[in-house]
């Protein structure tokens, strides 16, 4: 039996005590009515999700549910303890294995998976950026199991995307209902773009002078995630450019302004390392700035999050993350991890060949919900067809028990019905460690599904953290 | 500002103008297909305006027959015509979205809502008289939302530019494409088969009713030339384009100051001048056709010079 949020035993739990109210006396055509204003306000701010690859309309909007999640104040002090510690390992990882790499001497963690990851960026090795901060933007995707039971899904230290989602879930709910934050004392969220600039304009480089010049990078407006950036960008009063805006001139990188050059100081990117500088990464990337790491190496510019940054988040890194925390903070870890088993060792790929039926089997580089397993809703022939493919490559792969995922009540067509739910909380790390209380709750509309990725037919929902 | 958002603004304006005109266009063909064709051939006018657009030939080859169905898919609905309705609103609000940051949400809604709404049509849903409406009526939101929400800055003077460059740009078009198809008879200039044309033009500025104000009376080439290039009253004339493209490029050089260089600003009040100062007479005189083919390429020569000025961006 799945843990449903929104009750204890057979009653309704007391943060959820006005949702239930408002949902049992809302008659089915206001509800409808609201949705389709939902819909259209969402259409109206532009907010838009593109499928990679899946062509079709490019405004297909993430469906909204506009059932809140609710965390009580005590729920959310733990989860934020958590993800501030998992934050401060993950940034003394990526310190350690650009430095002296002592995790990897006392054996904790097998020099292989970090050197010959393809995310780990020998243009950058001793290279200390400001603060000693390389991933200033952690996105930690958490799922429930019980009352007390919080995993860690994965974790994305490059540049994740939904805080936009985040924002505007809660002005949406807070236009349409505004009845439900006069009573209820709900945490505030929307200081997150202000916090974000205040990290970055943090980490400027030490040849920086006066206020620091920030700009949001951004691969341009057929991203995905276009939305975000532009959103972002506004909500943070800083230009959002386009490689071609950017140039390198001696020891700076300038924007090009109607008013001719202007130096940049930190570039929040959006784009992968590989796109970043086409003189040191992928020759063929015209969404990058030729020179831009030289004048980063010299110091004349930060980029958040730091190039190699994402060999702290790869799959193969994720299993030792509690060792991080013990090691790099002697504490234990708060948050659990999900069992995983890496079928790049024996042991484990005998016991995942043994129980497919049973498992979720990932790739390790894989995201978006793409390239997986989910043993228990496959059919025999998938589950046979994935086998081949793991067998030919199994240190591609990793498996995880599936879990009973928590649910959270969602409105469906015949009105409210328990859906699963995921969590995807921003940790903002510069010269201190700031975390909103919220984040994007994204939830699997399909009856019985678990797979919660926009691209596969999720949708999200506003996040409350109750003040006490 | 970054120059490409400079830009981006720039051709926002530029884009619904042309809209505007494509609109116009739409409502003014479809008005001549409804008259009986005589020798002198009221559809000839509906080509004569379509060169305006310089879209002639690709109607021709894609479309052929001049019918009411083939107009509106051609001027409204068309993606591959470069100066469609919907061509320039997707364009318009692709802009738009490019430099969400730079609009104020305001602004940034009535655009959006006007290219979803434009968009839910299909050909054949409403006529094209409606259809005009509908252009204008978003058009003009769209206008309004930025007058009365953008801030001063030098992004609203580059979108109200773009605007007024277009403006100027298609008025001269429409009137010099007339003067084409009379130049093989010069002597019809001023008769009365002439007038009707002269009419169909005034139309296709939505000025027909403003020209009777401003003047009472027949209509005359004179007249309706001195109407649509010389009379500062006039919303669409030539000189009322050339000194509001005048007063945003000084707008702009004021607040950048000394060190940026303002050359379209120096050509376009040369332009302004020049218009200033002009007869009627002397441009009958001098020639219509080369008067307009003159006044066209000093628009493009300070499309130029703005982006030499403030696009490039690299000092």
């Amino acid at each position: 039996m799945h843990y449903n949020e929104m009750y204890d035993g057979d009653q309704v739990r007391e943060a959820y005590a006005n949702l239930s109210d408002w949902v049992e006396k809302m008659p089915s055509d206001l509800r409808q009515m609201k949705q389709a204003e939902a819909e259209a306000l969402f259409r109206r701010i532009g907010i838009t999700f593109a499928v990679y690859g899946e062509g079709g309309d490019p405004d297909r909007l993430i469906p909204f549910d506009m059932m809140p999640r609710v965390f009580t104040q005590s729920e959310w002090r733990r989860l934020e303890r958590g993800i501030k510690q998992r934050a401060r390992a993950l940034n003394a990882f990526l310190r350690d294995v650009y430095g002296r790499g002592e995790i990897i001497r006392a054996g904790r963690i097998p020099a292989k998976l970090v050197y010959q990851n393809e995310a780990y960026e020998k243009a950058v090795v001793g290279f200390v950026p400001p603060r000693g901060v390389y991933s200033h933007i952690i996105g930690i995707d958490l799922v429930r199991t019980g009352r007390d039971e919080f995993f860690v899904l994965e974790d994305n230290c490059r540049t994740p995307s939904g805080v936009s989602y985040m924002l505007e879930n809660r002005e949406i709910m807070m236009r349409m209902f505004p009845e439900l934050f006069r009573g209820a004392q709900i945490e505030p969220v929307e200081q997150y773009p202000e916090l974000l600039r205040r990290t970055l304009e943090s980490v400027a480089p030490a040849k920086c002078e006066g206020r620091p010049t920030a700009v949001i990078l951004t691969p341009g407006h057929y991203n995905s995630a276009y939305y975000e950036h532009s959103f972002l960008a506004n909500l943070m009063g800083v230009e959002l450019v386009e490689g071609a805006d950017l140039f390198v001139d001696g020891e700076f990188v300038w924007m090009r302004t109607t008013q001719g050059p202007k130096r940049v100081d930190v570039i929040y990117r959006r784009i992968d390392d590989a796109f970043l500088d086409p003189l040191t990464f992928r020759r063929d990337s015209i969404l990058g700035v030729p020179g831009l790491m030289d004048v980063y190496r010299a110091g004349g510019v930060a980029i958040c999050s730091a190039p190699g940054a994402g060999v702290a988040d790869d799959k193969a890194i994720y299993t030792f993350v509690p060792d991080m925390i013990r090691f790099y903070l002697g504490e234990e870890p708060i948050l659990k991890n999900v069992q995983t088993w890496t079928l790049w060792e024996e042991e484990d790929f005998k016991y995942v060949m043994d129980n497919l039926a049973d498992l979720v089997v990932k790739e390790v580089h894989g995201s978006g919900g793409y390239g997986m397993l989910v043993g228990p809703h496959a059919s025999t022939s998938e589950i046979e067809e994935f086998r081949e493919r793991i067998k030919a490559n199994p240190g591609n792969y990793i498996a995880q028990p599936t879990l009973s995922l928590s649910t959270s009540p969602t409105f469906v067509d015949e009105g409210i019905a328990p859906r699963h739910v995921d969590l995807r909380p921003f940790c903002l790390c510069g010269d201190r460690i700031e975390l909103v209380p919220g984040g994007l709750t994204r939830v699997a509309l399909r009856e019985g599904s678990l797979v919660v990725n926009s691209s596969q037919g999720g949708g999200v929902k506003d996040t409350w953290v109750l003040s006490e | 500002m970054l120059s490409r958002t400079a830009s981006n603004l720039f051709w926002l304006g530029r884009h619904m103008e042309r809209a505007e005109t494509a609109a116009r266009l739409l409502e003014v063909g479809t008005r001549i297909t409804l008259l009986p064709n005589t020798d002198e051939g009221y559809r000839n006018e509906w080509g004569s305006l379509l060169r305006a657009s310089g879209t002639a030939d690709q109607f021709a080859r894609d479309y052929g027959d001049i019918t009411e169905a083939n107009m509106e898919q051609f001027l409204f609905f068309d993606r591959n015509n470069p100066a469609s309705v919907m061509g320039c609103i997707e364009k318009a609000r692709e802009s738009a979205r490019i430099v969400r940051t730079a609009l104020t949400s305001r602004a940034w809604d009535a655009l959006n809502v006007a290219y979803q709404d434009l968009r839910s049509y299909k050909p054949g849903d409403e006529d094209a008289a409606d259809l005009t409406d509908l252009v204008a009526r978003h058009a003009a939101t769209v206008r309004g939302a930025i007058d009365a929400s953008q801030l001063r800055n030098d992004g609203f003077h580059f979108m109200k530019l773009g605007y007024a460059l277009e403006r100027a740009d298609s008025t001269a078009r429409v009137l010099d494409v007339k003067y084409f198809v009379l130049l093989p008879r010069v002597e019809f200039v001023g008769s009365e088969l002439d007038n009707y044309q002269w009419q169909v033009i005034l139309r296709a500025m939505s000025s027909h009713r403003a020209f009777h104000w401003a003047y009472g009376g027949d209509i005359s080439a004179a007249r309706v030339a001195h109407f649509l290039i010389l009379n500062g009253e006039s919303p669409r004339a030539l000189i009322t384009s050339a000194n509001e493209a005048l007063w945003h490029l000084t707008a702009i050089a004021s607040r950048y100051g000394g060190n940026v260089a303002a050359n379209a600003r120096d050509r376009t009040q040369l332009l302004a001048d020049q218009l200033q100062g002009a007869a009627i007479d002397d441009i009958f005189e001098e020639g219509l056709h080369e008067f307009l083919t003159g006044f066209i390429g000093k628009i493009g020569e300070i499309g130029n010079l703005v982006q030499e000025d403030y696009f490039y961006g690299r000092g």
